[in-house]
């Protein structure tokens, strides 16, 4: 008998997830992507690619849109990390979630996630962005249903700049 | 009765949000890999290393000995061919006897964790002896290639020759005859969701549960139950969210039938989720293809004659093939009247992963070929590329050569709008150097009129169910895979039924619950699918009636339905409001639950040739599109600046809905137009990356203006035909001849990448040179 395949060594972690403290025993090699899905079970992280081509798993990390499948979760020690799910209030979808259910910005919906969250990281820093500044903030995220007409439309709703 | 049922409710344009979106936009949609699978082993699969050979031997016995290696199986472990069409099943889930392309499935493991199945499968030993490969459908022709299959002489895995009317004739009365050969690159589906399936095995009751990415749950059910030798009432197959499908998902894939081998060895729950490189191995593609085309001409533009010859370079297995190469040569027709066809279709085994159906399936590139060619025609007879289109529209009703029907026809409009939307009069042949723009036509098919399985059961059934609550349920088998079908689902029982689309439920492809559905593929889904709802929603609509007429003190006929009320027509004010009517129906008989149905008239199933059922359909959606080009000539850049796209769907559902796949679709379009194409070094991909196969980002695509023609399809339901397929075919070929318009070089392969752009630009320059340097000389 073959010894088994030893466990990453695991650390604690301590972070702000959606807006609430939390504490897990992590992996020191652990995906934050894995940490979030496995350990946290927010499954609206998405893994779309063998790591970092298609923004499936972009998550807010201090307010920044970044793919959780090139960060380590344990640097994420006292950050605050948001998803999807934190985007809701009370249940409810959000100005910019609302906003891409009723102008189709979504199709399949498996890169919604995360172009929800690229877009939610720009509209906090450039409230009423051109069109040029959402193309380049989205330009990490790829879809494959929408040809990205009704996601630009979707953000400029949220924004109240939709012509 | 006196509303009609049919009825179309303008009140609800332009559209409906998607029923399923708020789960999608709030992360609450669970996808295969997002199912709890907290105590599913999980799976992995060991593929060859090589692109073809004979299978010597596999030693499993170390990635056995591994702790927390629970099972490991091979070929060996599943004697049973599979495949998409009855007629060539021939393939099994993990090889056996010999690989026949780089990445083929050999053996497979299911351990406590990815680590350890990881590590087992690097502990499988492989004796392989190698073989000639072959990566080029000219290679894997030659005389003396080694055969892929022993049974398919020439490596052909089909050859179609078809032939309508009479083309000699028509080539010989013809101002003008040009032929070309044009190329088109292997292209992916590239859905964003790599796949994945979890499935469970119950050694107790002998009960397999089956969650998947699959297009068509009831192909997998018969696969599985195939090559797992169960009955088919033992298993279960439930349609998880699914991240795209294109296509990708209707064929069954190996590692769905390797997950449940595992599952049912395991006597467990295994989860298997391929990486995207495994995801672009397992692809079932559009394949690269070569068509070589010849076109008559009158010099007014009228097509006298046509023949096409078409090359596809398969991959190394059957799988959707055959379709493939009669589908090329069937929608050839359907679009303009042209008087006489002859067809040569080939399509060729290789060593390379198969290929299978793609958005558009069969029809893109020699749709591309053709567009191409009929602008380069009018070039040379100093014609309108829109003028040479429109001599040759069809008028509907009509058949085709090949016995295809139309019964509606809106290309005319499509054209019509583009032309003045894009200001093509006014800007045609006036743009600056650099700038172009490119218009082309194209067609698909609203479901495929023959299924593969012919059961004789009816081609879509719907059940509607009424309860205590009020509340509509509908059951379908077809597969939501974010095209929106459910949602059209219950806009047809919602607007058939009077009443408001948030009363009405949709539960979609549950095998346990659901009535059979042959899937999300050819789109079907609107037009068959759709139609059984109507159908469905009709007869509850008339027990509802009968009740309310019975309270009422009325005649069925006298009661009219609208908004959620039963009232008697003609003056009377007596009415009733919906759920009083529910409750009368539900008197002595309980809860109601009525089946619709609908099959496709034998008058559109298509031809009685030969391969005469593929391409049969319904109806037709018709596109047209005009693209605006900027080339670079020192780079050979293209950027695509805008697009106006016109669509012919029939009638509109969903405005909105329909809308997003027509952007969709032409923004895939422009996608294998661009930069889309996979490329293998010695069988290798070395395309399976999203870095390296390109699929177009936000920032390259363009804003595309969208127009919804309406034809009003007499078979449709409310009218409508497809809206998804249609697009797509247009935009390469507008594209090319954009390029044309900008810079005056005609290319002859997609996808027109700078490199292609600069070398048919220096091509050029060096054909230019040489006629001097001839005339010089002379």
């Amino acid at each position: 008998m073959h010894a088994p395949v030893q466990p990453p060594r695991k650390r604690l972690l301590k972070l702000v997830l959606n807006g609430r403290w939390r504490e897990d025993a992590v992996g020191e090699t652990e995906l934050l992507v894995n940490y979030l899905r496995e350990v946290a079970r927010l499954t609206s992280v998405k893994t779309g690619c063998d790591g970092g081509e298609c923004g499936a798993c972009a998550v807010l990390v201090d307010g920044e849109a970044v793919p959780s499948c090139l960060a380590l979760a344990v640097r994420c020690e006292g950050r605050h990390v948001e998803t999807v799910e934190g985007l809701l209030a009370q249940g409810r979808p959000s100005r910019l979630q609302r906003a891409f259910h009723e102008k189709l910005g979504t199709q399949c919906g498996y890169c919604t996630p995360g172009m929800i969250i690229a877009a939610e990281a720009l509209l906090r820093r450039t409230p009423s962005p051109s069109d040029d500044e959402i193309r380049t903030a989205l330009s990490g995220n790829l879809c494959r249903c929408t040809g990205y007409v009704k996601i630009i439309e979707s953000v400029k709703a949220a924004a109240g700049t939709a012509s | 009765m006196k509303s009609d049922s049919g009825e179309f409710d303008v009140a609800m344009r332009p559209g409906v949000p998607l029923i399923d979106g708020i789960e999608k936009v709030s992360g609450r949609a669970r996808y295969t890999a997002d199912l709890d699978h907290a105590d599913a082993l999980v799976g992995r699969i060991l593929r060859s290393p090589i692109s073809h050979g004979d299978i010597v031997s596999i030693d499993t016995s170390k990635a056995r000995a591994l702790e927390g290696v629970v099972v490991v199986l091979t070929g060996d472990d599943c004697p049973h061919t599979y495949g998409v069409l009855p007629v060539a099943m021939n393939e099994y889930p993990m090889a056996r006897g010999r690989v026949r392309y780089r990445g083929e499935p050999i053996a497979a493991v299911a351990a406590v964790d990815a680590e350890t199945a990881e590590r087992a499968v690097s502990l499988i030993e492989l004796d392989l002896c190698e073989l000639p490969a072959y990566y080029t459908s000219r290679d894997a022709r030659a005389p003396d290639a080694v055969l892929l299959h022993d049974n398919k002489p020439g490596n052909l895995e089909r050859e179609v020759h078809h032939e309508f009317g009479d083309w000699r004739s028509g080539f010989a009365e013809a101002d003008l005859v040009r032929e070309e050969t044009i190329s088109c690159a292997e292209v992916n589906h590239a859905q964003i969701e790599p796949h994945a399936s979890l499935i469970e095995y119950d050694p107790v009751n002998d009960r397999l549960t089956v969650q998947s990415v699959s297009q068509v749950g009831y192909y997998l059910h018969l696969m599985l139950a195939r090559c797992l030798n169960m009955d088919t009432s033992r298993i279960r197959v439930i349609k998880p969210f699914i991240g795209g499908g294109f296509g990708a998902r209707v064929e069954v894939l190996n590692f769905e039938i390797i997950t449940a081998l595992l599952a049912r060895a395991a006597g467990g729950k295994v989860l298997m989720r391929l990486s995207r490189e495994e995801t672009f191995l397992t692809h079932r593609a559009r394949p690269q293809t070569d068509v070589t085309l010849r076109i008559g001409m009158h010099r007014d533009g009228r097509i006298t004659a046509c023949s096409c010859e078409v090359v596809q370079r398969g991959g190394a297995y059957a799988g959707y093939g055959i379709v493939t190469i009669l589908y090329a040569g069937a929608l050839l027709q359907g679009l303009y009247d042209i008087p006489a066809i002859k067809y040569d279709g080939y399509r060729v085994y290789a060593n390379l992963p198969p290929c299978g159906a793609m958005r558009g399936h069969g029809a893109i590139d020699v749709r591309h070929a053709f567009e191409c060619l009929l602008d380069r025609m009018a070039r040379d007879l100093e014609l309108d590329p829109f003028a040479v289109r429109r001599a040759n529209l069809l008028v509907a009703p009509t058949r085709t050569l090949n016995d295809l029907v139309v019964n509606s026809y809106g290309l005319t409009e499509c054209l019509d709008r583009v032309e003045r939307a894009s200001g093509w009069r006014e800007r045609i042949g006036t743009l600056p150097r650099g700038r172009g723009l490119g218009m082309a036509c194209s067609h698909y098919v609203s479901g495929a009129a023959k299924p593969i399985h012919w059961t004789g059961e009816p081609h879509a059934v719907v059940n509607v169910r009424l309860d205590f609550d009020g509340g509509i349920t509908a059951l379908t088998g077809a597969a939501d895979i974010g095209q929106g079908s459910s949602t059209m689902v219950a806009i047809a029982v919602a607007e058939t039924l009077g009443i408001a689309l948030g009363r009405v439920q949709v539960i979609a492809a549950d095998s346990a619950v659901t009535p059979k559905d042959n899937g999300a593929y050819s789109s079907r889904i609107t037009f068959m699918v759709g139609n059984a709802a109507i159908d469905a929603a009709r007869k509850l609509k008339a027990i509802l009636v009968e009740a309310a007429a019975q309270k009422l003190e009325a005649s069925p006929e006298d009661i009219e339905v609208a908004g959620e009320v039963f009232r008697i027509g003609g003056g009377d004010q007596s009415s009733l409001p919906f759920s009083e009517v529910a409750k009368a129906a539900l008197v002595d008989r309980g809860a109601i639950t009525v089946s619709g149905s609908f099959t496709c008239p034998p008058e559109a199933q298509g031809g009685k040739h030969k391969g005469g059922a593929v391409g049969s359909t319904m109806g037709f959606s018709y596109a047209a599109q005009v693209v605006e080009v900027s080339v670079d000539e020192d780079t050979g850049a293209v950027t695509v600046e805008r697009v106006w796209a016109a669509l012919d769907c029939g009638r509109a559902i969903n405005p909105l809905a329909v809308e997003g796949q027509i952007q969709g679709s032409v923004w895939m379009g422009m996608g294998q137009a661009l930069s889309e194409e996979t490329r293998y070094a010695g069988g290798l991909p070395v395309h399976a990356s999203f870095l390296e196969y390109r699929v177009p980002t936000i920032a390259e695509s363009p804003p595309i203006e969208v127009f919804i023609v309406e034809s009003h399809d007499p078979l449709g339901p409310f009218g409508a035909k497809e809206a998804s397929e249609g697009a797509l075919g247009g935009f390469a070929p507008a594209l090319v001849n954009a390029i044309a318009n900008a810079i005056g070089i005609d290319l002859d392969e997609l996808p027109a990448t700078p490199d292609r752009i600069v070398e048919t630009l220096l091509e050029r320059r060096r054909q230019a040179k040489l006629a001097r340097t001839l005339q010089a000389a002379s």
